[in-house]
């Protein structure tokens, strides 16, 4: 275990999630401005960053929003959307270790895609501390709800995020972490896998399938690869 | 500032069946001491993840994301991440000026 300050676990976290912010926040604005075109208020599209939070199911909620208001419809596929946290939630079982429960749980509740794929990052060279799991998640929580009051507030003038190339933001940054991982684990077959199985889901299948099903295919790869080695001779039979 | 009841009701509805996807993996395999085939299961499982997240809009969306992508991926082999932020984003912007 190596001894490291708050302050620098603080400014480590910072400069980890700031690209993500200059990501995230267009996308707020957005969702805020076509909440607000659909007839929610501002109130209504805060209240719905701040206690969903997960971008990609409130733009579809709002996508299919109509009055009478189909509830059921809207939860439904809000589920369906975001069935990935479950596996997410259960790559962070060996790194939460450092933290205290409560500190666990409170970042399991909050993860997202970034700050779920920061946190692996982070943990996969220097471990996760309470300070950094916290610096990390409290921006990138604030700036979300915050950003859709701007866009519910401003409406229509919120420019297209592909302008800048804010809308890559987030795929340069996932593809920089997967190349990470490649470097460190040489997972080519469970990164080709999981390629070619999203690619052929979301061909064939509507909505956001492609993310479960590529995701479920590539962790079935590196099962199937598996093979027991002396480290694992305690537990093969 | 309104606040519709059944916006309100569907709101809410949307916001436990997130929470909900967001610590059930990690309370149920939090019981579980994964070893063996199971263990590179869970290892395989954030670079498949992540992979499938992005790999159809980098792949599919046109020409200039698919060299972005590429550019990206040469950057981050050898440089931080940062780094490849910078060079994917800046690259994407140029390149859709000239492939449209």
């Amino acid at each position: 275990m190596t001894q490291k300050s708050p302050s620098a676990d603080i400014r480590a976290a910072l400069t980890d999630i700031s690209p993500m912010i200059a990501g995230a926040i267009p996308f707020a604005m957005v969702f805020g401005s076509i909440a607000a075109q659909k007839g929610l208020s501002p109130l209504e599209a805060v209240l719905m960053s701040a206690t969903v939070y997960a971008g990609a199911a409130q733009f579809i909620a709002v996508d299919i929003w109509s009055n009478p208001v189909p509830v059921l419809t809207i939860v439904l596929t809000t589920l369906l959307v975001n069935l990935r946290h479950v596996l997410m939630g259960a790559a962070l079982v060996p790194h939460l270790e450092p933290l205290r429960p409560w500190q666990r749980y409170y970042f399991v509740s909050i993860h997202t895609d970034e700050s779920w794929a920061v946190a692996l990052k982070r943990a996969q060279t220097k471990g996760l501390s309470p300070t950094y799991i916290m610096a990390m998640t409290l921006p990138f929580y604030v700036q979300w709800p915050l950003a859709t009051l701007v866009g519910a507030v401003i409406g229509n003038q919120v420019g297209d995020p592909a302008r800048f190339g804010f809308d890559f933001v987030f795929t340069a940054v996932f593809i920089a972490l997967v190349t990470g991982f490649w470097k460190a684990q040489r997972q080519t077959a469970v990164i080709a896998v999981s390629v070619i199985a999203a690619l052929i889901t979301r061909e064939f299948i509507p909505g956001v399938w492609y993310i479960f099903i590529g995701g479920v295919a590539g962790t079935v790869t590196g099962a199937l690869l598996w093979k027991p080695s002396v480290d694992d001779a305690g537990e093969a039979t | 500032m309104s606040l519709d009841p059944i916006t309100l009701v569907a709101n809410l509805g949307m916001a436990l069946v997130t929470w909900l996807t967001r610590i059930t993996g990690y309370t149920v395999m939090r019981r579980f001491n994964p070893g063996g085939r199971l263990r590179a299961a869970m290892e395989a499982l954030p670079p498949a993840i992540l992979t499938a997240i992005i790999a159809p809009y980098a792949l599919t969306t046109g020409p200039a994301e698919v060299i972005a992508s590429a550019l990206t991926i040469l950057t981050a082999l050898r440089f931080p991440v940062l780094a490849a932020i910078v060079v994917g984003t800046g690259s994407v912007v140029v390149l859709r000026m000239f492939l449209g």
